[in-house]
């Protein structure tokens, strides 16, 4: 089988799945439009139940869309099911490695399924052993395994064959923090080194961010947004909070804010004052000797940049965090 | 990267050896797991060979021996399904279902894996045996090995079935296994004979093909070779396998 050369590695038009649960039909994914271009690393983001990992189970052959069309590489994720499962590795949400198999055995087993011969398949299981620090714990029973080595074992798995297309699905559920950031920076790293185009679901936001060149925001089975991290940032601005001495040096300072921060969306409760603009951490220096000048105290300055958790709060009225308690990634590098 | 290069095309064969050899692996490895199966059987054989009357015709464990064996079988084989269950909850059936791997190949070569186990079973039920009154014939023995092996990879076929029927709940599967199993043992006559039982009984136990597969292989543990009987236990083991072969190819194809 000859790679095929393809303008879009994921190609999805009007990509539409339905479950019938409890004799009610649930629209899990409708009319997914993506595009997803060779090398990009895309990160699905959404609370549980969005329609991420519905999504991915079509472009992995897992399910079967209820409309519309989808091509992975270049093969369409029906007709050809044969050929994408060829072309693509998959991490699901479990372990790829079975609980009372040794991890060598898994490798070996995954190897020789995508038709490498018996000396190759124990090259290459050994490689990835070596490459996800494994190499000690390849003949222990997966079931004794740490979560963050059987996890490091999964996604070995899903690399076996150098694939076209590497699909995670919630990598990082369930690791603990400095598990997820080295899972992170494999994933990174696999991407920069091997040119790999990678799509990844998650509910972190932090994750999303630090990880992914592009983020598609997914809610209700739809996308509501699609651009990269910083873009969907900045498109919000940044935050400067101010706290002052009392109410009316509260009211002067919104009004001087408007005026001297172009295009800033200004909250006043109390004492104080929330000023939203892009590029607003610019300007806070400028409005703050500004309202010294005017005589105002500033007892206390905050300043943000926007997270993903207030792109979605802004696109969709909820908190990402209020369905998910997400252990935050804070000292992440990013 | 020229070793990723693959080699080979991988066949329904190649698909199906490599599956049935994944699936032996953790046997290999660790072979005392398969006593694990057979603890009931043992203890039965234990428990109710001494109360076994003598029938003047040979030993009571003559006759009770191919029973045990036949019970074990399908034990075994019907508990397989349970390792199927476990991997659709941890997550690598679904790995297995995203790999190149046929549909095909993902069931049958769990299904023919079945035999290996069965003959390790066997071989020690006939080695604990031996040195008490049980002559082994060994060319009978391999011949009712041939039908057992038909047998268990039917049953085991219908367990993994089950499992993929039962999605998770496994509550569904350890019902169905166990208000199966005890019924098509006792009919069979496993236990004890049926030829003082009600017509009704002997009526469901004509229906059951495990009957036939015990009667087949009493004989020929005991070294004598009834055509019909062979012929009979040859045709109810190939039926059970066609059987099992055919529902859990469509379960598994039906899998997502």
């Amino acid at each position: 089988m000859l790679p095929s050369v393809v303008a879009m590695m994921i190609r999805t038009r009007g990509l539409t799945r339905h479950f019938t649960r409890h004799q009610q039909t649930v629209e899990a994914v409708r009319g997914l439009d993506l595009d997803v271009r060779e090398g990009e690393l895309v990160a699905f983001l959404g609370p549980n139940g969005a329609g991420k990992s519905t999504t991915l189970r079509m472009l992995t052959t897992l399910v079967a869309p209820t409309s519309g069309t989808a091509e992975v590489a270049g093969y369409d994720v029906v007709r050809d099911q044969r050929d994408v499962r060829r072309s693509i590795g998959y991490v699901g949400q479990g372990n790829g490695a079975g609980h009372q198999q040794r991890g060598r055995d898994e490798l070996v087993s995954q190897a020789r399924a995508f038709g490498l011969s018996r000396a190759a398949a124990g090259a290459r299981a050994d490689e990835l052993l070596e490459a996800f620090d494994l190499t000690e714990h390849a003949g222990r029973p997966v079931s004794t395994l740490s979560g963050g080595q059987r996890r490091r074992l999964d996604v070995a798995i899903g690399l076996v064959q150098s694939p076209r297309v590497l699909f995670l699905d919630e990598p990082s559920t369930g690791l603990d923090p400095q598990n997820r950031v080295n899972l992170q920076e494999q994933v990174r790293r696999l991407h920069r080194e091997q040119g790999t185009t990678i799509v990844l679901t998650t509910h972190y936001l932090e994750e999303a961010d630090a990880i992914a060149d592009r983020v598609v925001v997914i809610d209700h089975g739809v996308v509501i947004a699609d651009d990269t991290a910083v873009a969907l940032r900045s498109g919000l601005g940044d935050l400067v909070t101010l706290g002052l001495a009392s109410e009316a040096d509260a009211v002067t300072a919104a009004e001087r804010g408007a005026r001297l921060v172009p295009g800033a969306s200004v909250e006043r409760a109390g004492a104080v004052v929330r000023l939203r603009a892009p590029r607003a951490s610019e300007a806070a220096a400028g409005l703050v000797t500004d309202l010294a000048a005017t005589g105002v105290a500033i007892a206390r300055l905050e300043v943000t940049s926007a997270t993903l958790d207030d792109v979605f709060l802004e696109l969709t009225g909820r908190s990402l965090r209020e369905s998910d308690t997400a252990p935050t990634l804070e000292g992440a590098p990013a | 990267m020229s070793t990723l290069t693959p080699t080979l095309t991988p066949t329904l064969v190649t698909d199906t050896w490599n599956v049935m050899t994944r699936e032996l692996k953790p046997v290999f490895r660790e072979p005392a797991s398969v006593l694990f199966a057979m603890v009931q059987p043992l203890v039965f054989l234990a428990l109710f060979a001494p109360l076994l009357p003598d029938t003047g015709d040979g030993s009571a464990l003559q006759w009770f021996v191919p029973g045990i064996v036949a019970m074990t079988t399908l034990m075994g084989a019907s508990f397989t399904g349970a390792n199927l269950l476990q991997e659709m909850v941890t997550g690598s059936h679904e790995r297995l279902l995203v790999s190149p791997l046929s549909r095909t190949s993902l069931l049958v070569g769990r299904a023919l894996k079945e035999i290996v186990p069965m003959l390790m079973q066997t071989a020690i039920i006939i080695a604990v045996c031996t040195p008490f009154s049980f002559d082994l014939h060994l060319g009978g023995v391999l011949l009712a090995m041939v039908i057992m092996a038909a047998f268990s990879v039917g049953i085991g076929a219908l367990s993994f079935a089950l499992a993929l029927v039962s999605r998770g709940q496994d509550w569904l599967f350890w019902t169905v296994q166990q208000t199966l199993v005890f019924p098509l043992l006792l009919l069979a006559g496993v236990l004890l004979p049926l030829d003082g039982a009600p017509g009704w009984l002997r009526f469901l136990s004509d229906l059951n093909p495990l009957t036939y597969v015990v009667e087949a292989v009493r004989p020929l543990f005991a070294g004598s070779y009834p055509l019909d009987t062979i012929g009979a236990g040859l045709l109810a083991s190939a039926l059970v396998a066609a059987l099992g072969l055919a529902v859990g190819l469509r379960a598994m194809r039906a899998s997502s």
